[in-house]
């Protein structure tokens, strides 16, 4: 557990970039800071390693003060992933990654045999580890920087905007990830960014900064969503707070059965199958869903093939968040949601009025008068 | 003209004995190196400590400004403050090589520095950031990225020093600036151009090391001299199933 209490930071100049702030970052978790640019999120991780020395105020990781230790000894305990990467150009791939066990003192040929292990475990090909890192993408850099900050298996990270350097699409699959890699590792995060979307997607608790360094916010994202403590809260969510607070809510609603046809099947097969509103949804031998098709729209003698099928129509599974639920009604050329089962078989198809009805009848996000105190999920 | 050049050049008579070609060649190399030593044991720990610091920048300008210190009237200066106090050749020798030395260190220092300054500030903050020491950071990061600059600072000493270590001839020194001085007071025009074309050949030559060195201490991460491969991102699709 990360424990800021009380934590000031003045710069020589006068600018007070971090004012008074407590935080408590839970172990196993994912605690992110949020706010516009200049709000004091890097000046508050930095403090965390001793990058920056606080003016006042204390800083603790499982009850141990930071700055009693050796600074360069308690960074060597903790991952740290840097806004612009900071790969070193005249060092290869698994030389970067070895980086900090070859500091510890791990041999070399064990240290970079175990920087291949983490080249792959963070999703890219070992052979890149022969590279320099002017020969990556930006994509493949930041995975690099994660796999170095992962070396030494330290038990907490910091990572300040480690996946800002991409472009968006990259983003999200480094994104989705990295959840995926934490689901396995378990580490204690504390991860800065701007990016209000990341925050939500990423954190499992979010702290709102504002500018001078104070937290307007520290809440789980669904009830950051249900429940902004302030304006400023408010605004820096953005639009669309409530749609996109059904990302965190689950629930089963009414399925209907989908009369279905095989990809391959004759257009006159397909249109005797099409509901009154003329689309068919068409799946394969599995019966996973392919598209919709309108048989009335093709030529009378084809068959059903991948051309005849309208894009469009994102899937949801059964007991996924209702705002995919949702989204599956509204984005299908038919309005019938398409559901997938845990294998991504056809499991059948939803109706947008019956997913709101359920929606309608559903809790309303817990209070706001419960800030988060309890240990994380 | 070119023909006594070339005369010059090649007989025996003129490479042989304690004033022959060979001797002051050996002589030029030797001031060139004891110059450079000593230029680079100053220079280079400054360079890396200033711009590891950030401190003491004024010294790069203080040192560039030297450069524009006329040679010789600074060598006979010297020269006549320190013949009363030094005994023997030394007092000729030490002037000479303090020049040289003086002249060689702007370049050295600039490199270092600038090689040092040059360092992606990222790469210096994640060296610091996974807990190296300031030394370590001096030494497996801002080092190793300095040294293409640093290297290029060395050649340029090296061409400088080489060919101004002829002066030291003017105070009575020898090196290949005697064939130039002596071809001058008599009138011996092919030892002079001779002795010339033999600087810029020395020059050259002394250069082909440090280039090799380059190759051999920089690493290619640093200079792009990599193996033709072309940066591709492995093809990664969202899992079967997945929605928005
Ligand atoms: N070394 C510094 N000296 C003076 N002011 C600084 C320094 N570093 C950051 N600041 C100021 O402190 C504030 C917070 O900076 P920072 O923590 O980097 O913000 P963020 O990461 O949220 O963008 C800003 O106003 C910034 O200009
Ligand atoms: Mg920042």
């Amino acid at each position: 557990m990360i424990r800021l209490d009380g934590v000031t930071k003045q710069y020589p100049d006068g600018t007070v970039a971090v004012d008074d702030l407590s935080l408590t970052a839970p172990d196993r978790a994912i605690t992110v800071l949020v706010g516009p640019s200049g709000c004091g999120k890097t000046t508050t991780l930095r403090m965390i390693n001793r990058m920056i020395e606080p003016t006042s105020g204390s800083v603790t990781i499982d009850g141990q003060d930071v700055l009693a230790m050796d600074a360069a000894q308690l960074r060597r305990g903790i991952g740290y992933v840097i806004q612009h990467g900071g790969l070193f150009p005249h060092h290869t791939v698994e030389r970067n990654v070895a980086a900090v066990p070859l500091l510890l003192g791990t041999p070399k040929k064990q240290a970079i045999t175990r920087a291949r292990e983490l080249l792959e475990l963070v999703g890219l090909d070992p052979a890149l580890g022969r590279r320099y890192p002017s020969q990556l993408s930006g994509g493949q850099q930041q995975r690099v920087g994660v796999a170095r900050a992962l070396a030494a298996d330290p038990p907490v990270m910091l990572m300040d905007e480690p996946f800002s350097a991409v472009d968006p699409v990259v983003r999200e699959q480094l994104q989705d990830e990295f959840l995926r890699l934490q689901g396995e590792l378990g580490k204690t995060i504390v991860m800065v960014t701007h990016d209000i979307d990341e925050a939500i997607k990423l954190g499992d608790h979010v702290a709102v900064l504002q500018v001078g360094g104070r937290i307007a916010q520290l809440a789980r994202p669904a009830e950051l969503l249900a429940h902004p403590a302030d304006n400023f809260v408010a605004d820096f969510l953005g639009r669309d707070r409530g749609y996109r607070a059904l990302g965190f809510d689950s629930a089963r609603v009414p399925l209907h059965d989908e009369p279905t046809v095989s990809l391959g099947a004759t257009v006159s097969e397909a249109a005797a199958r099409a509901g009154s509103d003329g689309w068919v949804l068409v799946v394969d031998d599995r019966r996973h869903p392919q598209g919709w098709a309108r048989p009335a729209d093709l030529p009378g003698e084809g068959s059903i093939d991948e051309r005849a099928l309208a894009l469009g129509g994102t899937l949801a599974r059964v007991d996924g968040p209702l705002r995919l639920v949702l989204d599956a009604a509204l984005s299908s050329p038919s309005r019938r949601g398409v559901v997938i089962d845990g294998d991504g078989a056809l499991a059948g198809t939803c109706r947008a009025t019956e997913v709101l009805s359920v929606i309608e009848t559903r809790e309303r996000p817990s209070d706001p008068g419960d800030p988060i105190s309890h240990p994380a999920s | 003209m070119i023909g006594s050049i070339i005369d010059w050049l090649t007989s025996s008579a003129s490479w042989s004995g304690a004033d022959g070609i060979l001797a002051r060649l050996l002589e030029h190399i030797g001031y060139t190196l004891l110059v450079l030593v000593i230029a680079a044991v100053i220079a280079i720990p400054l360079g890396l400590w200033i711009g590891h610091t950030g401190r003491g920048r004024w010294l790069v300008t203080a040192a560039n400004a030297l450069r524009a210190v006329p040679t010789l009237g600074l060598l006979f200066a010297l020269t006549l403050v320190l013949l009363p106090v030094l005994p023997g050749d030394t007092a000729f020798l030490v002037p000479s090589v303090i020049v040289l030395v003086l002249l060689a260190i702007p370049a050295i220092l600039s490199g270092t520095y600038a090689g040092v300054e040059a360092v992606d500030p990222a790469a210096r903050d994640a060296a610091r950031g996974i807990g190296m020491t300031g030394v370590q950071v001096l030494v497996k990061v801002e080092l190793p990225i300095a040294l293409p600059l640093l290297i290029s600072g060395l050649r340029a000493a090296v061409l400088q020093v080489v060919a101004t270590a002829t002066v030291a001839a003017y105070v009575g020194l020898g090196g290949l600036g005697r064939f130039l001085i002596d071809g001058l007071a008599t009138q011996d025009y092919a030892s002079t151009a001779g002795g010339a074309l033999l600087v810029a050949v020395l020059a050259l030559a002394l250069d082909a090391p440090f280039a090799l060195l380059e190759r051999l201490v920089v690493s290619p991460g640093l200079t792009g001299r990599t193996r033709p491969l072309r940066p591709s991102e492995p093809n990664r699709t969202a899992p079967a199933g997945g929605s928005t």
